[in-house]
């Protein structure tokens, strides 16, 4: 008895027989720019600043010394009395705040985590162009899930190694076997005749805090 | 393709009742204009966008050139990365692999990533046959769903729905699906999206199966990629034990690199953002993060058929930005449910017929459903040449009828619609390529592809389009 092709074997046949004879694709060119900002850390930065504030995340700027005082003084206006703490946060950066800590060790559960008020974390970089930051799961980041439930996300930023230009500059810097996750402002929906309303599922509010003059 | 549309009436009738529908055309009007105006400003930001443009179109070619390969790619490194891919040569067998899939952990119950793939091929209307319900989660999914309605627009699929409607579904509907909409809830849209979070919240706590397609596919690492913009997509990809994401074969790109191109133009074709709020990537299974499980199913379900049109590949390359919907003045006028499909507007009326054949009329008339105006081709992000695949697939279409034939009659009405709508015609005629896709042989010229080299030229072909038409069609 002959076995019946799989259905792998026939589309990879269909493939294959539908360009056979097709001619070669022109080869890509990458002529378009690897970034369109000047290179100058300072302008970066500002760029990222503002095109944060522009997609409604609320933008903050400190020092390594301030840090403390200022993540605590977020979560304390947002009225947030729990906060989840990813493994490898600095310590520092809540020796200020009396929020009660929810470490993230063992992991926390769905419903756990809901009842949550924020979350704060650092990042692996952040893109000026986009106003995007982005994490990885490294240390002080968390699971994706810590950055999605709670209603808050404070996210740390640190100038200027963690910010670069643009998406072009972003990519060879990421490791695609790590979990990624790209936040470019709060959670957001338009599709209430067009009206953009903050926060559907995702925290309704982003904090960005960016931390200039070194920071480790 | 799904059952959804089977019994849709031809794109003239369909359209014609779409007309007939003051508050649908007021909201498509006033939605179409807002994205596509937004869309130039973005786009404007990008002094490179010409090389983008073309490097996506480039990237594109060469994948659906050698996508044998890169599929095999992707496998490998999907399965490396502790991913389980599986492969549907159509509808039914892509339904039937997630139903066995679904079944195997036990659950009744899904949450849902907005997904054209899984829309086309009905899947969760077979879920709900094998009595597992599927829950979509996007704001305008879950009003479309609860509504019994069907979505209009790839990107804003509710955008016929005004926020009165929408309060009214949600008090009517909610309760019967799980957490009820609350007590005298009204229509702002800040209140609506707030019963929609407390009515999926819960949903998203108690997930162990979660299903999604993929905006991109990496071959070279096995990354998926998902674009959104409200957080459900990240609910649906992080929070239950199993994912299950269904995509169509054409979804793949090369390399990593890739993803600098696609991650520029699509945001900004699609929702005119220079980034989405959410961009998801996931590399088979992370342990301590995520599903345990992953299962990735490729379909083809006609993507092949479309593949070996050496003309009607290029409809391949879409990234379903929906840029094409909001420029082309028939969809302006005539609504997504026109054209019998999940993939509505300018792309849809190349695709569907590709996807599905022209037997039926509804198929049959959709390459007439267009003024070819080249509006489409103007703002597409991989320059797929919309116009040219239309008059093509005409010909397919003319050919497979002939004079009095079934086919024949749907085609004529659905030109004949166009033409009888003065404005949406005009529109099209007022970019000057009007007249250049309306014969069937390609203008003659080296730049006669790049038609933003052309649209200044007053001097295109003068004969107009209503007289050209009655000298060759009537
Ligand atoms: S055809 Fe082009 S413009 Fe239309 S949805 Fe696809 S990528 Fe976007």
């Amino acid at each position: 008895m002959t076995p019946q092709p799989s259905s792998r074997d026939r589309i990879l046949a269909r493939v294959r027989a539908a360009v056979a004879d097709a001619p070669e694709a022109p080869a890509v060119a990458r002529d378009y720019r690897t970034s369109h900002t000047a290179d100058d850390p300072a302008g970066v930065l500002d760029l990222l600043h503002e095109n944060l504030a522009d997609y409604r995340a609320h933008v903050h700027r400190t020092t390594p010394d301030g840090l403390p005082a200022l993540v605590a003084r977020r979560l304390a206006e947002r009225g947030a009395r729990t906060v989840a703490v990813p493994p490898g946060l600095p310590a520092g950066w809540l020796a200020a705040t009396d929020a009660v800590r929810r470490p993230d060790e063992p992991r926390l559960t769905p419903y756990e985590l809901d009842g949550v008020d924020a979350v704060v974390t650092g990042c692996a970089l952040a893109i000026a162009e986009t106003g995007t930051i982005v994490l990885d799961g490294g240390p002080g980041q968390g699971r994706r899930a810590l950055t999605l439930v709670p209603d808050l996300h404070v996210c740390v930023v640190r100038a200027p190694e963690q910010v670069v230009a643009s998406v072009p500059l972003a990519l060879p810097r990421l490791d695609p076997t790590l979990p990624l996750t790209w936040i470019s402002g709060p959670s957001a929906t338009s599709d209430i005749e067009l009206d953009r309303v903050e926060g559907v599922h995702g925290p309704r509010t982003l904090e960005v805090i960016l931390v200039a003059g070194g920071l480790t | 393709m799904s059952g959804t549309f089977v019994g849709m009436p031809s794109f003239p009738k369909a359209a014609h009742e779409a007309v007939g529908d003051a508050t649908l055309r007021a909201n498509l009007r006033h939605a179409t204009h807002t994205i596509r105006d937004k869309r130039a400003r973005a786009v404007a930001e990008l002094d490179d966008w010409a090389a983008l443009r073309e490097a996506g179109k480039r990237i594109k070619d060469d994948t659906l050139r050698h996508l044998g390969t890169y599929l095999v790619r992707l496998e490998e490194a999907v399965t490396r990365a502790g991913g389980t891919v599986h492969w549907a040569a159509d509808a039914a067998e892509a339904n039937r692999i997630v139903t066995d899939l679904v079944k195997a952990t036990g659950e009744t119950e899904v949450v849902k990533v907005k997904s054209m793939a899984t829309q086309e091929i009905g899947l969760n209307e077979h879920l709900e046959a094998e009595g597992i319900a599927a829950y979509e989660t996007d704001l305008a999914e879950l009003i479309v769903q609860l509504g019994e309605d069907r979505p209009s627009h790839i990107l804003v699929p509710a955008i016929h729905r005004n926020r009165g409607e929408i309060r009214d579904i949600f008090r009517e509907k909610m309760g019967s699906w799980g957490r009820p909409a609350p007590e005298g809830l009204s229509d702002t849209p800040a209140e609506l999206a707030e019963a929609a979070r407390l009515h999926l919240r819960e949903k998203f706590l108690r997930a162990k199966v979660g299903i999604s397609g993929a905006n991109f596919m990496v071959a070279e690492t096995g990354t998926l990629v998902v674009v959104e913009s409200e957080g459900n997509g990240r609910m649906c990809l992080t929070l239950p034990e199993t994912l299950i994401s269904v995509v169509g074969i054409e979804k793949v790109v090369p390399t990593w690199r890739d993803l600098e191109v696609f991650l520029q133009t699509l945001p900004r074709s699609s929702t005119a953002e220079r980034m989405n709020p959410y961009t998801s990537m996931w590399t088979g299974t992370t342990d301590d993060d995520g599903p345990r499980t992953f299962h990735l199913v490729l379909l083809d379900n006609g993507r092949t058929d479309a593949l070996a049109d050496e003309v009607g590949r290029q409809a391949l390359r879409c990234i379903r930005c929906s840029a094409c919907l909001n420029v082309c003045p028939v969809y302006e006028r005539a609504g997504g449910h026109a054209y019998g499909s999940v993939y509505p507007g300018p792309i849809g009326a190349i695709l569907t017929p590709q996807l599905r054949g022209t037997t039926s009329d509804i198929d049959a008339s959709l390459p007439y459903a267009s003024s070819l105006c080249g509006a489409c081709y103007d703002v597409c992000p991989v320059a797929i040449d919309i116009p040219e695949v239309l008059v093509h697939l005409r010909e397919r279409v003319a050919g497979e009828g002939g004079k009095g034939h079934r086919l024949e009659k749907a085609a004529m009405k659905a030109a004949g619609w166009v033409l009888d709508h003065p404005s949406a015609l005009a529109a099209g005629e007022r970019l000057a390529s009007a007249t250049r896709k309306l014969h069937p042989k390609r203008l003659p010229g080296p730049g006669a592809r790049q038609w933003s080299d052309h649209r200044d030229l007053p001097e295109l072909p003068a004969e107009p389009f209503r007289d050209w038409w009655k000298k060759n069609r009537t």
